[in-house]
């Protein structure tokens, strides 16, 4: 194992959020991609579009709750995305920062909430 | 005395704008890289306007109908292309950072051959969704 020590006792660890923020904007990713596939495949085979097919899909339970375990993913995906965005271009005023850190919690949580009611709705 | 003042270094904004005009050119791996920023930006922008379209859709008949209507014009249809070209970029720029992250292709031209990829793949899949959008086939 790498010897990560400063002296001969402390572990030179963080809160580890960093490496839980990174892997769940991976993690997140995949379940977007799997889905994107989905919906590719679904537009690319599909013939004449009209809206019964349309709400068809979204009416089924099972497809509402993947589409809404997407939107949670891209919450969580876009936080970590435009979180690193802020820390990267935003560095002169820590204040400004945080009101566009949290504009962006507002921004995505408000869409999670107008995804949901989109479709609970059909 | 004026070189100590030209070399310091500078922050935030100022540091792309440097990037951008500062005549410093970009590898292709850092052009695909900056690429799936934009376009992760430009679609967290847009989010309310996509998931306002994805209400048009579903609300009702009439409301199908009302944005089949606005969306059947060229200019309209151009518009939805690029965000689908900035959608799939990000989605073949992702994938290329995930095997990046099992440390696969990390040297010099592994890293270029796979941007060249990512640009490709991503342009032909928005080709492919474009010629179904302009009801080719």
């Amino acid at each position: 194992m790498a010897n990560n020590n400063i002296g001969p006792k402390r572990l030179v660890v963080g809160a580890s959020y960093g490496l839980r923020d990174w892997l769940a904007q991976r993690v997140t990713a995949i379940v977007m991609a799997i889905y994107t596939i989905i919906l590719l495949g679904l537009f690319l085979t599909g013939k004449n579009f009209n809206h019964a097919g349309w709400a068809g899909i979204f009416a089924m339970q099972w497809f509402k709750m993947a589409t809404f375990s997407v939107v949670i993913c891209l919450l969580y995906h876009a936080w970590v995305g435009m979180r690193d965005v802020w820390m990267d271009y935003v560095t002169h005023n820590v204040f400004v920062r945080l009101v566009f850190q949290v504009a962006t919690i507002v921004w995505l949580i408000a869409c999670a909430g107008y995804a949901a009611q989109i479709l609970w709705r059909v | 005395m004026s070189e100590v003042v030209k070399a310091r270094p500078r922050f935030g904004v100022m540091r792309l704008i440097d990037a951008v005009f500062g005549g410093y050119r970009l590898p292709l791996a850092g052009f695909v890289s900056i690429l799936h920023r934009a376009s992760g930006m430009l679609m967290f922008l847009l989010l309310p306007f996509i998931l306002y379209l994805l209400d048009k859709s579903l609300a009702s008949e009439a409301t199908f109908a009302e944005l089949q209507v606005c969306t059947s014009g060229v200019f309209a249809k151009l518009v939805i292309l690029a965000l689908i070209w900035a959608y799939l970029h990000h989605f073949c720029a992702g994938i290329r950072h995930l095997f990046m992250d099992l440390h696969y292709g990390l040297d010099k031209d592994a890293a270029r051959q796979s941007a060249v990829g990512v640009l490709v793949v991503s342009l032909v899949l928005t080709a492919v969704l474009g010629l179904k959008l302009f009801g080719v086939f």
